[in-house]
């Protein structure tokens, strides 16, 4: 049997999720951290169960990608059992979903999640009172400390067993005519599916949902019908038919939460609203915007390089100690040094700066900064033609490039998604980070390491720009963005999601680059490395770099973490100040920044935005990488 | 008086009379729990022209200020 999670973004869905499949999906404090599914097999009182994560939805109308593919899956005719999840301290609003989700007529559970934000609120909900009305099982949960999941996920194997007759709640009774008589024409000519019930069919054809519309414009007779049926209940109501079902719902929804809740105490004045008087304020805002980044920056440069230093003096001397043991021109001794300094770069360059920037990242994503982060920096974005919640997928990507181009399934509108997954794949990410710390701060100064972030942002901003006046967007409607409240992040959440990422790179990157460099110490030693080299030369010679980095150029294609730990395989020592100048760093580490993204980001790309829009970004930032490190070599030419 | 959300002050209540615009912005604003006849507290204005924090059904939404001039509203006391 197939259980799905479904609810309205950010109430808790993934959080249940891995409580049964173990960490699995990113949670975080923020609306749209799922714009994909994920599904886990579990045992559930001996019976086996996969069980799915759906993205956020705020109703079953089509909006942006993410809730289509919500829409999709509960439509496919799979799930035998739907645990709504809501946020009970949002359950007016909250209830409007659970009602087209009955609609449904599938098998389901609602999940009063958060419970003790509501009670916080003072917000008192008569759960058996809530199961009647709804005739539906009803269970109170806390999903971060686990509570009431297990009754909750045993209640969800129970409705499945019985099979329990399912009844939705009414409408008024003239719009209940319509339905009626739309359900009957539609049975009629045949148009009603097992997994698309009859009246949630007629329903959506009178919100006049542009998807059902469609499908049903075979028949002429049903689009006419349904044309008459808008045309009626605009007459009686004064307002279009879609508004007139939507206020019906909300009505019934604004009935049900009076019924079922009692106000206990005014909401306490809250400590998090007098944070967000400081957190969001017009300059204040800004200002603690800025010193969250220098904090953070500084963090990870100081705990990063705290470690890095003594770590790759250790590995210096091992590899100077085996070139006396096997002598320098033997190939044990380049196999050897390749092995020990992809060994190297991860333990030394690459983990002491990613285990705390990922940690950082984890804090601020479940703290519920992202969304303030978004909200401020709207006005900005505006100026670059993108609006505010595009923020959200700019920051991702300084964890990663892959997440980021997905995050941008909340944007609504093509255009905004395939700017800014352009964009964000030039948004330096935890890899490319750990090559500005690892080189630029490490070797020539934190300052300059911050000038990079600096110019990154610039560039991006106007290539914003550029973008968006060559790709503008018809019919932008501007930020709709929900602002949750404040959570105290979980230690062990936080933990676990870190884990989650670093554990991507300690199982993936780094056997690559291992491998990556025992292969290019043989090419060194067997000389092919010279061909390579040569053919790249008229790209390094343009940016004044040694000719030995054209390989680690191709590396870094695979993952760009491997530029860097294979410059020091090229240059063959890890300290590098010694063979390049400190400029050849800076427009090396600007190259590297820009240039075209990762193998894994390609592939994301290539989904998200389609085969030729792909090309185009490949060759779109590799012809800005070199513009911009060339403007580089010649302004750190000309001043220094 | 009716007027638009983007003309009601900080800390203050208005009561949405109708939303000006396509089926879009309406079926945007009714997810977020906005519809005529509901009541939203306007929280705050973001800096230099940037949106408008509001409270809603107790749920916080960030909008637009264009969006914002689309709902019209009526002062609450």
């Amino acid at each position: 049997m197939r259980i799905a999670l479904a609810g309205q973004p950010n109430c808790g869905k993934s959080t249940i999720f891995n409580h049964i499949a173990g960490y699995k999906a990113i949670t975080s404090n923020f609306p749209g951290t799922t714009v994909k599914y994920t599904e886990t097999k579990t045992r559930i009182k001996g019976i086996t169960c996969s069980c799915i994560d759906l993205p956020g939805t705020y109703s079953l109308t089509s909006g942006d990608p993410a809730e289509f593919e919500a829409r999709k899956h509960l439509l496919s005719g799979e799930v035998d059992v739907i645990i709504n999840v809501v946020d009970a301290s949002l359950l007016c609003r909250s209830l409007e979903l659970t009602l087209q989700l009955l609609e449904l007529e599938i098998p389901m559970v609602l999940c009063l999640n958060m419970i003790d934000e509501a009670q916080r609120k003072g917000i008192q909900i008569d759960v058996p009172k809530l199961s009647n009305l709804l005739g539906i099982p009803v269970i109170s949960t806390i999903a971060t400390t686990g509570k009431g999941l297990d009754e909750l996920f045993n209640e969800a194997i129970k409705v499945y067993e019985e099979k329990r007759e399912r009844r939705y709640l009414k409408f008024s009774k003239d719009i209940e005519e319509i339905i009626n008589e739309l359900v009957s024409i539609l049975l009629s000519e045949h148009m009603c599916e097992k997994e698309v019930p009859c009246r949630f069919l007629a329903l959506k054809l009178l919100e006049n949902d542009q998807f059902f519309i469609k499908e049903i414009n075979q028949v002429e007779s049903i689009t006419n019908n349904v044309k008459a049926f808008h045309e009626r209940l605009e007459k009686i109501h004064g307002v279009p038919s879609d508004e007139v079902i939507s206020s019906e719902r909300h009505a019934l929804a604004m009935n049900l939460f009076e019924k079922v809740s009692t106000v206990i105490h005014p909401p306490r004045r809250d400590i998090r609203i007098a944070i967000d008087n400081w957190v969001m304020h017009k300059v204040f805002g800004y200002l603690i915007l800025a010193g969250i980044f220098y904090g953070f920056f500084n963090l990870i440069f100081g705990i990063g390089g705290y470690i890095e230093e003594p770590l790759m003096e250790f590995f210096d001397r091992w590899i100077e100690r085996f070139e006396g043991f096997w002598g320098k021109e033997s190939l044990s001794f380049f196999l050897f040094k390749g092995i020990l300094q992809g060994i190297a770069g991860g333990i030394a360059i690459v983990l002491p700066y990613i285990v705390p920037f990922l940690i950082a990242l984890s804090i601020l994503e479940d703290v519920g900064y992202l969304p303030r982060v978004a909200f401020l920096m709207d006005v900005f974005m505006h100026k670059i033609g993108l609006h505010g919640k595009s923020i959200i997928p700019f920051i991702l990507g300084y964890g990663c490039s892959v997440p980021a181009v997905m995050a941008t399934r909340m944007l609504e509108f093509p255009q905004h998604r395939f700017i800014v997954s352009v964009l964000t794949t030039m948004i330096p990410c935890a890899a490319r980070i750990t090559i500005i710390f690892g080189l630029v701060a490490f070797f020539i100064g934190p300052n300059a390491a911050l000038a990079i972030f600096g110019l990154n942002i610039l560039i991006v901003a106007i290539l914003g720009k550029v973008l968006s006046a060559l790709y503008p967007e018809p019919g932008s409607l501007g930020l709709i963005l929900e602002i949750p409240v404040y959570q105290l992040p979980h230690l062990q959440n936080t933990l676990k999601k870190s884990w989650y990422r670093i554990r991507e790179f300690i199982v993936i990157a780094w056997p690559l680059l291992i491998i990556g460099s025992a292969l290019l110490a043989l090419m060194e030693y067997g000389g092919v490395e010279k061909y390579i080299n040569w053919f790249l030369s008229p790209l390094t010679r343009i940016l004044g770099l040694p000719v030995s980095v054209g390989m680690t150029l191709i590396f870094g294609l695979l993952r760009k973490e491997l530029s860097m730990i294979m410059l020091t395989q090229a240059l063959g020592t890890t300290q590098i100040i010694k063979v390049m100048t400190k400029s050849q760093i800076l427009v090396f580490t600007i190259f590297v920044t820009f240039y075209i993204p990762c193998l894994a980001t390609i592939a994301a790309l290539w989904k998200e935005i389609g085969k030729k829009r792909t090309l185009l970004s490949i060759l779109f930032t590799l012809s800005v990488a070199i513009l911009i490190s060339l403007a580089t070599r010649i302004f750190l030419k000309i001043v220094f | 008086m009716q007027t638009t959300l983007d003309q009601i002050y900080e800390n203050n209540k208005a009561k949405v009379i109708d939303i000006r615009g396509g089926s879009g912005i309406r079926k945007r604003l009714s997810q977020m729990g906005i519809h005529p006849g509901d009541i939203i507290t306007v929280f705050r204005f973001g800096a230099l022209g940037g949106p408008i924090l509001i409270e809603v059904h107790g749920s916080q939404v960030a909008l637009g200020r264009g969006i914002a001039s689309r709902i019209i509203v009526e002062k609450v006391e």
